[in-house]
């Protein structure tokens, strides 16, 4: 059992990767998720690792590529602008089926935005960014513990699946501190990287072949059809979230992220004063949790998304909720977090209480 | 009478036909490179980075490790396995368009870091895949399909040498420039591309091998004429010889 | 509700530690066993310009990291007064550094305590150790952490480089107290 350490949101999915046998980090600087390639450069020599300064986002996340070939655990940290310079070889990673991790610590858009925290990249993260079909499995953690935590598993999701994984935090999370425990997850069963990667020629009589170019169409559907297949795999294993006090709830919460911290904060004020409020927290956002939403309590009247942005969760809530009940936004943007009070007054609204 | 066997495929070359133009020289640079590697002994250890253009089907015609990168960026990727992969040998292969254009970022970074890999730099003036637009090295006054008129300097300023853009820096090793468009040259091209392996192998630093090649296709010529022109136009201004070598 | 609960807020210059002074507060409370979340402002300047982090500590789970009221704020310099005057909690604590702020008709319903925390880190050496000055006030008007506790805390993180400055930190806590304690005793 380790100790709890306080570090800092940054540091400690940094050392999170490290611990979950991430050797190889390519970056560029961006805040606010400065700390994570600053870790890496200090803690990755020490234990035989590499990290590398790129000249760009768009060099490193295609050093993302050539590494992941090599089926070593790889990783890539960014902020928004930098993910979206990035998303051309994302596509790339993802059609050759590559594992890999990346963190996006969102901070404000759209363009040069601001350096503060948002969450207004949840239809590029989820949708998978770049150009053709498919998807990122994305994990948005909640605490910093749970950055922790799913980090880890992130590592392993991403050999499982043969997919690049994403860590989906906000310039809150990579600033904040808190203390965390570094727990060693369960192991799980993997493929052997020596069946298909790069630099084994000799041991398995075959060579590597690392693409996404498919030139005739019946290839490529026929590529498309076992990605998808993969993808309904995911939808089938990876959906996780949290179900808080919503089982005598008469308004539901949608919240992820910090977000969902505040809401939580807000929910045990009114818990007090005896309004029945709950939340369904999306851990993963894709695939995302739709049947908790498609399943509401009979007691439920009114759901209520709460974003740091100007509404892109809630297109995935009204998919599950469908017209069954409404669903209400509130979001701020710009770097401001819904506050307590303004969740608050907005559940009074709505409900009428 | 015993035969004996003077001509044969490398090894490292898979037996297919490939799909290039008639009078075309990346066949020629792709069999130098894997007559390199068979000599070295190499082809288990050696990854490949194909680029994004005609000779983006390099995969399919080198039997080693291969990658397909994205448009301009296969010194990243190269760089990024060679890190993890120290004991393997790794090289690119890239067309003008791919390195000198959307690529120069990367292999100018590739090469001032010293990354321990060799690229072999395809410079015919032209977009092959494309159709026949205007590249960084198209020629002054060249025509091509978005330079209707021929390339004007005022408007697309000057053809780059890359190869002496490249060894202003300190860390490449070997760069030297070649050309594969008549038998007569061949020699020595295939001469440069061992020696780029071998400064790589020998961890002596970045290699670098500029080809000047054809496109009869492209520049609208019969094969002979375009090795000609490549003779007559290209090498005067970027003339063949060593520009770097290993200490 | 948890049983033990409290907020921090501190403000002030980039520079003067209030970063730093949160950080301690983190620090200690998380060695008492409780939970703790820490936040800073960020801005692109890496000096100068105003800082302030928001600290929570609790014997639960902390939900919400965001500070909006806070038990303790503590201001540094003159514009965080007007920016975070209205943060504090009714029955709250306002600390304020009173050689750089002036504080004119102060709250009412919130204890004010000024504390002159640049006097005295000169006094002892170096103006850098006012916010340990100001860290000891906080924690001797306040429980959000215990004072041996927070006096451990400070000797593991800020001494280490330099013993002269453990020896100049440890002076600027206990005056901070004594500064307090004073107060309150007149």
């Amino acid at each position: 059992m380790s100790e709890r350490v306080l570090m800092k949101g940054n540091e400690a999915l940094a050392e999170a990767a490290v611990r979950a046998g991430c050797r190889y980090f390519f970056g560029y600087p961006i805040t606010p998720q400065n700390e994570i390639p600053e870790y890496m450069s200090r803690r990755l020599p020490e234990v035989g690792g590499v990290y590398l300064q790129a000249e760009s986002e768009v060099a490193a996340i295609n050093m993302i590529f050539g590494g992941a070939g090599t089926g070593e655990r790889v990783m890539t940290s960014s902020s928004s602008p930098g993910i979206s310079l990035m998303s051309e070889g994302i596509s790339y990673i993802a059609g050759a089926e590559l594992p890999c991790v990346l963190m996006n610590i969102v901070r404000g858009g759209p363009g040069l935005g601001s350096i503060l925290p948002a969450q207004s990249d949840y239809f590029q993260a989820t949708r998978g960014g770049g150009h053709g079909d498919y998807r990122l499995l994305v994990l948005a953690p909640s605490t910093l513990q749970e950055g922790v935590d799913l980090t880890m598993l992130a590592f392993d999701l991403a050999e499982k699946y043969k997919n690049p994984v994403m860590i989906l935090g906000d310039g809150f999370m990579g600033q904040m501190m808190e203390a965390v425990e570094f727990r060693t997850p369960e192991p799980m069963d993997l493929p052997d990287k020596r069946d298909w990667a790069v630099g084994y020629m000799e041991r398995r009589g075959t060579r590597a072949l690392v693409k996404s170019l498919y030139l005739d169409p019946e290839e490529l559907e026929r590529h498309n059809m076992k990605l998808q297949a993969k993808y309904r795999e995911m939808e089938k294993n990876e959906v996780r979230y949290e179900s808080y006090r919503t089982d005598d709830a008469e308004i539901v919460l949608a919240a992820y992220g910090t977000t969902a911290r505040i809401a939580r904060s807000a929910i045990n004020e009114l818990r007090r004063e005896g309004l029945r409020v709950g939340m369904i927290r999306p851990i993963s956002v894709y695939p995302f949790p739709y049947a908790p939403f498609e399943n509401l309590p009979g007691s439920v009247k009114n759901v209520l998304v709460v974003e740091m942005s100007c509404g892109q969760m809630i297109d995935d809530v009204r998919i599950g909720v469908g017209r069954t009940v409404p669903v209400h936004f509130c979001g701020r943007v710009g770097g401001i977090a819904p506050s307590v009070d303004e969740i608050e007054a907005r559940i009074r609204e709505i409900t009428g209480k | 009478m015993k035969e004996t066997k003077i001509f044969e495929r490398p090894k490292s070359m898979s037996d297919v036909p490939t799909h290039y133009c008639p009078g075309c020289t990346h066949g020629i640079a792709h069999r130098l490179v894997a007559e390199v590697i068979d000599e070295l002994g190499i082809q288990k250890k050696t990854f490949g980075v194909a680029p994004v253009g005609c000779s983006v089907f390099l995969y399919n015609y080198i039997d080693t490790d291969m990658y397909e990168a994205a448009h301009g960026r296969a010194p990243a990727v190269a760089s990024a396995v060679k890190r993890i992969r120290p004991d393997m040998v790794g090289f690119t292969y890239q067309g003008d368009g791919d390195l000198a254009s959307i690529g120069m970022a990367e292999i100018v970074h590739a090469a001032n870091r010293g990354e321990l890999i060799t690229v072999i730099f395809i410079n015919n003036a032209i977009y092959g895949m494309t159709g026949g637009q205007m590249a960084p090295t198209t020629l002054l006054q060249q025509k091509a399909t978005t330079c209707p008129l021929g390339r004007d300097p005022g408007v697309n300023g000057y053809p780059m040498r890359v190869a002496e853009l490249l060894a202003t820096l300190a860390a490449p090793a070997y760069i030297t420039r070649v050309s594969v468009a008549k038998p007569k040259y061949v020699g020595k091209a295939a001469a440069a591309v061992k020696r780029a392996f071998q400064t790589q192998i020998d961890r002596k630093g970045f290699s670098f091998v500029e080809m000047l090649s054809t496109c009869p296709t492209n520049w609208g010529m019969r094969p002979a004429d375009a090795a000609n022109w490549v003779e007559e136009k290209m090498i005067p201004y970027y003339p063949l010889g060593d520009i770097k070598v290993p200490e | 509700m948890a049983e033990f609960f409290r907020s921090l807020l501190a403000a002030g210059f980039g520079g003067q530690g209030v970063l730093t002074l949160g950080q301690l507060v983190a620090y200690t409370a998380m060695y008492e066993g409780r939970h703790v979340t820490w936040i800073p402002s960020y801005g692109p300047e890496m000096r100068g310009g105003t800082a302030n982090c928001s600290v929570m500590v609790s014997d639960e789970e902390i939900a919400s990291p965001v500070v909006s009221r806070a038990d303790y704020v503590v201001i540094m310099n003159q514009p965080s007064l007007a920016k975070f005057e209205p943060t504090v909690k009714p029955g709250g604590i306002l600390l304020y550094n009173e050689d750089l702020v002036s504080y004119r008709n102060p709250r009412t319903d919130i204890t004010v305590v000024a504390v002159p925390a640049n006097a005295l880190a000169m006094e002892l050496g170096s103006e850098k150790v006012a916010n340990v000055v100001v860290l000891g006030a906080l924690v001797e008007a306040g429980d959000i952490v215990g004072a041996d506790a927070c006096l451990a805390t400070i000797k593991d993180k800020l001494g280490k480089k330099k013993a002269q400055m453990m020896e100049m930190n440890i002076t600027a806590f206990e005056k901070g107290r004594e500064i307090v304690r004073k107060g309150i005793s007149r």
